[in-house]
């Protein structure tokens, strides 16, 4: 049904045709190509219709199993089970959710478990609310998985391929997250360019890996084999620092394939501003037409920096690209302002712009662009 | 590990360990031991971490033995005392996070029937009533309710043993324990019972007090489950440190206990005992291996 191409000829060379699509609908295209064998799921809004046609996807034959499981916490171990036995494997999930099977979540690195999990942002804190915030990628910035922020439903399409790729180099073998903005991108349509769907991603290879898989068919590598490593003693303290070292040696390691295949981990428009804004997910979109409307309503040139790679963070990139600022804006869809602390860590010694601290909205609610020219042209007694 | 895996390469022949060239060559790689050969053969799980006179310990030891394939075994644990000994064996052993250990298996089960399809790969679960039935509870019975094909084995020792002695869903009703300072407030809870209604095609629930009929059932266990659907095997395992019983004293404890209260059970399905019976009679017509 569909042959095997390598991923640049799938990502780079294979003709596309423009459709326009919901993210969701990217993304369930994007499995389609990326040759995976397993995706266990298991509904949380607003992921659910990503997971349902990826059902679809199975009953098609794309998939060779697919299942719902138990809850989040069951669903993300059984797909470390699965990746440990050598599979390409998937799943995914929005706020409540992750942080359900957060455990789970975090010891994948620790395991070296090459898969994808997507995620499609949603409100966690309470009061409730099932509309768009990312704060939940807060708790992932520091979980040792490789964290991309996608835009766009395009982006959605082309990182969720690319992270499996990446996510199986020998010198990453990490798991890799693919993070959306619920509803903004899920639920909305986008102009997607796709490669045709009776091409696909080579199969894994389990046998390529820092940590083989374990399916008895070569000798595995036991990070659990002796007991001391799981007790609180002398031995255990260098065994779980050394181990974590190697995991964020491994996104070091990621960095080049990172830049191969997502074309760089930043974008930058305008280099050279002295007033840059530094975003990922939709606030870049957001950021792109606050960009317009300064250039065409007062003239005034803004500089932008799309962040497409969280983990690893692009540091010397957003350095470099934020070097002749004198205010950098970092507009986010979350209460905490977890992007505003990156930057702030990434420049300190690095820039004597000015951070400004937002502008920031949560628990759904939209970014006017004017909420972002507010902090570009200051107004005396109006602020948005 | 296959078996192509624990081959000594000519050249290194000479160098290895006495004991490691026992396993090899006398172990229970590649053919079914008996319980009445153990002390003939390199055991796959032989030191260990466990305190002294532990009942688990002889437990997990007898279901080595009884293991019809080790060598395309994988065994999947999680936190507790079991998984000291677990993680000792010569087994590849997944120890996951707190109660996962059915969600793990189901992947791992599926995985390996996707990159496998000839070649049976066994899954075993064995951990402690904690990790199973309590936090794991959920995974368990929707692993069973999914019919996955993999072997459950609860290691029953009726407390939190690893964390120094609290209640679990396991302990006999009216038990004074940590936690349960006043003495247990409800009934043990009835996993039997419970695999009943999923519908599993092998329930055994077991003391460690006849060491072929534990080889025995871990046998059938995994070779149903290998074939026809998922199976459970509840075994009690005393915690002679937690329960106070003297370490001379423990086996004496699994029979009075098994005599009292738990017994041997083995239920069976009409379906897995014809399938028993077609695998036993291919053995026997299968020559020995060399």
């Amino acid at each position: 049904m569909q042959r095997v191409v390598t991923p640049d000829y799938l990502f780079f060379e294979a003709p596309r045709e423009r459709v326009f699509i919901t993210g969701s609908e990217a993304a369930k295209e994007a499995i389609r190509r990326s040759n995976v064998d397993i995706a266990i799921s298991y509904p949380i809004t607003p992921q659910s219709e990503t997971m349902q046609q990826v059902g679809y996807l199975y009953a098609e034959g794309y998939l060779k199993d697919y299942y719902r499981g138990e809850e989040e916490i069951g669903v993300m171990s059984a797909i470390s089970g699965a990746s440990r036995s050598g599979v390409r494997a998937l799943t995914a999930t929005a706020g409540p959710g992750l942080l359900r099977g957060l455990e789970t979540v975090v010891s994948w690195p620790g395991g070296r478990m090459p898969l994808v999990l997507l995620v499609m942002c949603r409100v966690v804190n309470a009061p409730l609310a099932i509309q768009p915030d990312n704060v939940e990628l807060s708790y992932l910035l520091n979980s040792g998985n490789i964290l991309f922020h996608a835009e766009n439903q395009q982006d959605f399409f082309d990182y969720t391929m690319k992270a499996f790729v990446i996510s199986e180099k020998v010198e990453v073998n990490l798991p890799v997250v693919v993070a959306v903005d619920g509803f903004f991108v899920t639920h909305a349509r986008g102009y997607v360019d796709l490669p045709p769907k009776d091409i696909k991603l080579p199969p894994r290879d389990p046998y390529m890996a820092a940590t083989p898989c374990m399916d008895n068919e070569n000798p595995p590598a036991r990070i659990s084999r002796d007991a001391p490593i799981q007790k609180s003693n002398f031995i255990s303290y260098h065994m779980h620092a050394s181990w974590q070292q190697e995991v964020f040696a491994a996104h070091e390691r990621a960095r080049r394939h990172v830049d191969h295949y997502l074309g760089g981990a930043i974008e930058v428009v305008n280099p050279g501003a002295e007033i840059m804004l530094v975003a990922s997910g939709s606030a870049v979109s957001q950021a792109r037409e606050a960009v317009r409307q300064a250039e065409e309503d007062k003239g005034v040139m803004i500089g932008l920096v799309k962040v497409k790679s969280l983990r690893p963070y692009p540091r010397l990139e957003v350095i470099n690209a934020c070097k002749h600022a004198k205010k950098i804006i970092v507009p986010e869809f979350n209460y905490v302002g977890w992007h505003n602390k990156e930057v702030k860590a990434t420049l300190y010694g690095h820039s004597n712009a000015e951070i400004m601290d937002g502008p920031r909205v949560f628990g759904g609610m939209s970014m006017p662009t004017e909420m972002i020219l507010d902090y570009i042209f200051p107004t005396k007694g109006k602020k948005f | 590990m296959s078996l192509n895996t624990i081959k000594i390469s000519d050249g290194f022949s000479h160098f290895m360990p006495k004991e490691y060239v026992d396993l090899v060559e006398r172990g229970p790689y590649g053919r079914q031991v008996k319980v009445s050969e153990m002390g003939s053969f390199k055991e796959i799980l032989e030191e260990h971490p466990m305190c002294a006179g532990c009942a688990m310990t002889l437990f997990i030891r007898l279901t080595m033995v009884g293991l019809p394939a080790p060598e395309h075994t994988i065994i999947v644990g999680t936190a507790g005392c079991g998984r000291l000994a677990l993680s000792q064996a010569n087994i590849p052993f997944i120890y996951g996070n707190y109660g996962d250990t059915n969600a793990v298996a189901s992947g791992l089960k599926r995985g390996l029937s996707i990159r496998h399809p000839d070649q049976p790969k066994d899954v075993v679960v064995m951990a402690g009533d904690g990790g199973l039935v309590d936090i794991g509870f959920s995974a368990l019975m929707h692993s069973w309710f999914r019919k996955e094909k993999f072997t459950t084995i609860l290691l029953d020792n009726e407390v939190y043993g690893n964390t120094g002695g609290q209640e679990s869903g396991m302990t006999t009703k009216g038990m004074v324990l940590k936690m349960a300072p006043l003495g247990k407030k409800f009934e043990k809870m009835d996993v039997i019972g419970l695999a009943k209604t999923a519908g599993l095609p092998y329930i055994a629930r077991i003391a460690p007090t006849n060491p072929t009929r534990v080889a025995n059932t871990i046998r059938k266990a995994v070779l149903i489950a290998r074939e026809i659907g998922p199976t459970y095997v509840q075994a009690y395992t005393s915690c002679n440190i937690e329960y106070a019983i003297p370490t001379p004293k423990v086996m004496d404890d699994a029979r009075a206990v098994e005599k009292e209260r738990y017994g041997f059970m083995e239920i069976i399905s009409d379906e897995a005992k014809e399938y028993l019976a077609r695998v036993e009679k291919d053995s026997k017509k299968a020559v020995p291996a060399s």
